[in-house]
């Protein structure tokens, strides 16, 4: 019994000292057995494998080129991604290199976790602007991609319902598409379009604050980006809300289902308003009588929102040069394309969408480019994005359930400008 | 063990004082090294964390922000009591919450537990069946109820079935009359069985003879559990009523993982609203000051019914 004490002790101190030393694990700079200087690099593409594959050749690519640096990535579920980078940030421990969702970036720029990414020009001169993340006239972060949503429907099931097939020049107007809905209503559909109101979270400020501003409403007031007044709203927002309310009530569109593009599939919808992520399955099973169509111009013009993941360094990094050099390795046409081909999404230059297979010229997804060049707003880049995001989200959801309109938005201001004045204007 | 004999401690009183003495000591470092582990663990998760939330509390403190944090005083409660009505609303879900699940959801558990409390066939499978929900994640558990809720789920198949198509149900979750029901229909099924339990071992404590006993004297069932089985279970009753108040009021998973406050704050709670406040818009400050305005809440809560179930001998 006397003996064991002394054991209980060092099981305790181990525990407590394991405990503590969770905080610090992954920090700072090693060096690798022949001499190399390691750089740690995090994405949130776990679970992602195809995602994942193309980082793994770039990585080994870059470090089989190298006796200076090596790259050590390490993947996390999108989920827990963010989290990790908020903790990591509290506790001093950044990676070098992180990759970012684009609207997080001003937020993150200006609580300085990430600096000034510092590449070369001509790179980010080549990428789609809603591929490049500025902030205070800085460039903070680049990606390889961007995504688009636009509208799928079946040539087949339009002509026969008389309905107009809408071009990037001429898109469908307001009336045309409520039209359209209401047909498509009659002819038998449940629900005629799948928007995709099951999901939660970032999707909906992406996917409906595009058609708040193609009402000619907003998030924020983007000249100042101190107030939500007047532009979350005024009487533009307000017709918005009560478009977006009466989908629902009217049973043009549904707030259950699956999460995805299966109902589209399964011809249960006649429209959806979905990600080019989706779109390589809907060719697959529908074929030629997929058309991908502009999203209809609600009186400002068409809009879908840009911005994707991005790459940055951290504020925090020892080896920024190192990062760099990575960085400018990875941004090749042939990574580029290989991302854009095996995950869906719009490739960021020119000369990668070129030889896509896809996203070329003849490539069946080409549209999406068009649309992404053409339509294509960011959301705003302000680092009160987190509140304006998920106020957004709540708001919408709300008026989906039937709230007032003009009470729920004028709450949604309020909310927000409360939150960028106990900020002190985030830095504006 | 080390307990001296007493034959030696009488031969040599002066001596044995001593080691008593250090052996005391001994006893005293030994209890004090096992308590470390928990106690290290207590204040470095527990403690330090609750004195953090109160400072905080006190100030504009951000997630993340390049401005220092600023004292504002009592702002924080200022504004979450009269300029925040989701808070309010948050406040008044809760309770409504624990008004409903507390007493239903002890009374439903003691009616299981007394009837997987006989002598029967086949008594074992009921009683995992009960329990069956308690040890699947809460997470997992309101994903399948969200999909049962959906208005072409199972729930409302059922509905429709059974009313022969009369009545086809609603949208359950997205409806701001029947979101809170819902809610509370789930998390009622979800851990009836837990409470099951504790009364069943309530039950087990009781001695036959005091049955024999009233069956002598004539007793039926019902006389049986009101003069025998009720007084037996005082003490568990006082524990699953603490309990499950606490867990009634720390609402979260649910809400979380199927409505996200929603439809029109109907589902928004305390604990909710705070890691919503606090992380999604990190305002951890304003979400310290919640978190604080509930840690007192429950505990006056508890107070009062520790006082009303009291021992009154």
């Amino acid at each position: 019994m006397r003996r064991t004490v002394p054991a209980f002790v060092a099981a305790g101190a181990i525990g407590a000292l394991a405990l503590t030393g969770c905080g610090q694990a992954g920090q700072g700079s090693t060096t690798t057995e022949d001499g190399r200087t390691q750089i740690t690099m995090w994405t949130h593409s776990a679970g992602n494998p195809a995602e994942l594959e193309v980082y793994e050749r770039i990585i080994s690519d870059f470090n089989a080129s190298q006796d200076q640096y090596e790259v050590v990535e390490e993947s996390f579920p999108q989920g827990a991604y963010n989290d990790a980078i908020v903790a990591a940030a509290a506790s001093g421990d950044l990676p070098c290199l992180l990759d970012l969702d684009g609207p997080i970036m001003p937020n993150w720029a200006w609580a300085e976790y990430i600096q000034p990414l510092g590449i070369s020009t001509e790179i980010t001169d080549s990428l789609l602007p809603t591929a490049v993340g500025v902030w205070n006239d800085e460039i903070y972060s680049a990606g390889y991609w961007d995504a688009a949503l636009s509208i799928f429907a079946r040539e087949s099931v339009l002509t026969e319902n008389g309905i107009r097939i809408p071009t990037v020049d001429e898109p469908w107007t307001a009336d045309e598409f409520n039209a359209a809905l209401q047909t498509l209503k009659d002819a038998g559909y449940e629900t005629p379009i799948d928007i995709g109101a099951e999901d939660t979270g970032e999707w909906w400020p992406y996917a409906y604050s595009p058609l708040l501003q193609s009402f000619g409403g907003d998030l924020i007031d983007r000249d100042t980006m101190l107030s939500a007044d007047g532009a979350l709203n005024g009487p533009e927002a307000v017709a918005w809300g009560e478009w977006f309310q009466g989908l629902f009530a009217d049973g043009l569109a549904s707030n259950s289902g699956t999460i995805g593009n299966q109902e589209f599939v399964d011809d249960e919808v006649a429209l959806s308003y979905t990600g080019v992520w989706n779109a390589l399955a809907s060719v697959e099973a529908i074929g030629d009588d997929l058309v991908i169509l502009p999203p209809p111009d609600l009186g400002n013009g068409p809009v879908i929102g840009g911005g994707s993941w991005q790459w940055a360094i951290s504020s925090t990094c020892e080896e920024v040069e190192g990062a760099r050099e990575y960085l400018e390795f990875s941004f090749q046409d042939e990574y580029i394309t290989e991302f854009a081909d095996k995950q869906i999404v719009i490739p960021a230059t020119e000369g990668a969408a070129e030889t896509s297979e896809y996203f070329g010229p003849d490539g069946v997804l080409r549209p999406f480019v068009e649309l992404s060049q053409q339509f294509a707003v960011l959301r705003p880049e302000t680092p009160a994005y987190a509140v304006i995001s998920t106020t957004f989200e709540t708001a919408a959801k709300d008026i989906m359930n039937g709230a007032d309109v003009q009470e729920t938005l004028d709450r949604a201001v309020q909310e927000i400008d409360a939150n960028i004045e106990s900020n002190d204007g985030y830095g504006f | 063990m080390t307990v001296t004999p007493p034959t030696v401690a009488a031969e040599t009183p002066q001596r044995a004082t001593r080691r008593f003495r250090t052996t005391k000591g001994r006893e005293t470092w030994a209890g004090l090294a096992m308590m470390a582990p928990a106690g290290i663990l207590l204040v470095l998760f527990l403690i330090i964390p609750v004195i953090l939330a109160f400072t905080l509390s006190f100030t504009n403190a951000r997630l993340i922000s390049p401005n220092p944090p600023r004292f504002v005083g009592l702002d924080n409660f200022v504004r979450a009591f009269t300029a925040d009505g989701v808070f309010v609303q948050s406040v008044w879900n809760t309770f409504l919450f624990a008004l409903v699940v507390v007493p239903v959801q002890a009374g439903l558990g003691l009616l299981l537990a007394v009837l997987v409390n006989r002598r029967m066939r086949g008594v074992t499978a009921f009683r995992v069946i009960f329990f069956i929900p308690v040890v699947t994640s809460i997470v997992v558990v309101s994903i399948l109820w969200r999909f049962l809720y959906q208005p072409n789920g199972l729930i409302n198949s059922m509905i429709d079935t059974i009313t022969f198509g009369a009545w086809s149900g609603m949208d359950w979750l997205n409806n701001p009359q029947t979101a809170l029901g819902a809610i509370i229909v789930l998390s009622i099924w979800q851990a009836v069985g837990f409470h099951m339990i504790i009364w069943l071992a309530g039950l087990q404590t009781i001695p036959a003879e005091l049955y024999e006993a009233a069956k002598m004297d004539g007793a039926g069932p019902w006389r049986q559990f009101v003069s025998v089985t009720w007084p037996g279970l005082r003490p568990t009753m006082v524990f699953v009523l603490v309990t499950i108040t606490i867990a009634a009021l720390g609402l979260f998973v649910q809400i979380d993982v199927m409505t996200q406050g929603g439809p029109v704050n109907s589902t928004s709670t305390i604990v909710y609203y705070a890691v919503r406040k606090g992380y999604e818009q990190q305002e951890i400050g304003y979400a310290a000051a919640i978190s604080l305005i509930f840690f007192v809440a429950v505990l006056i809560i508890a107070l009062i019914q520790r006082r009303l179930t009291r021992e009154k001998d």
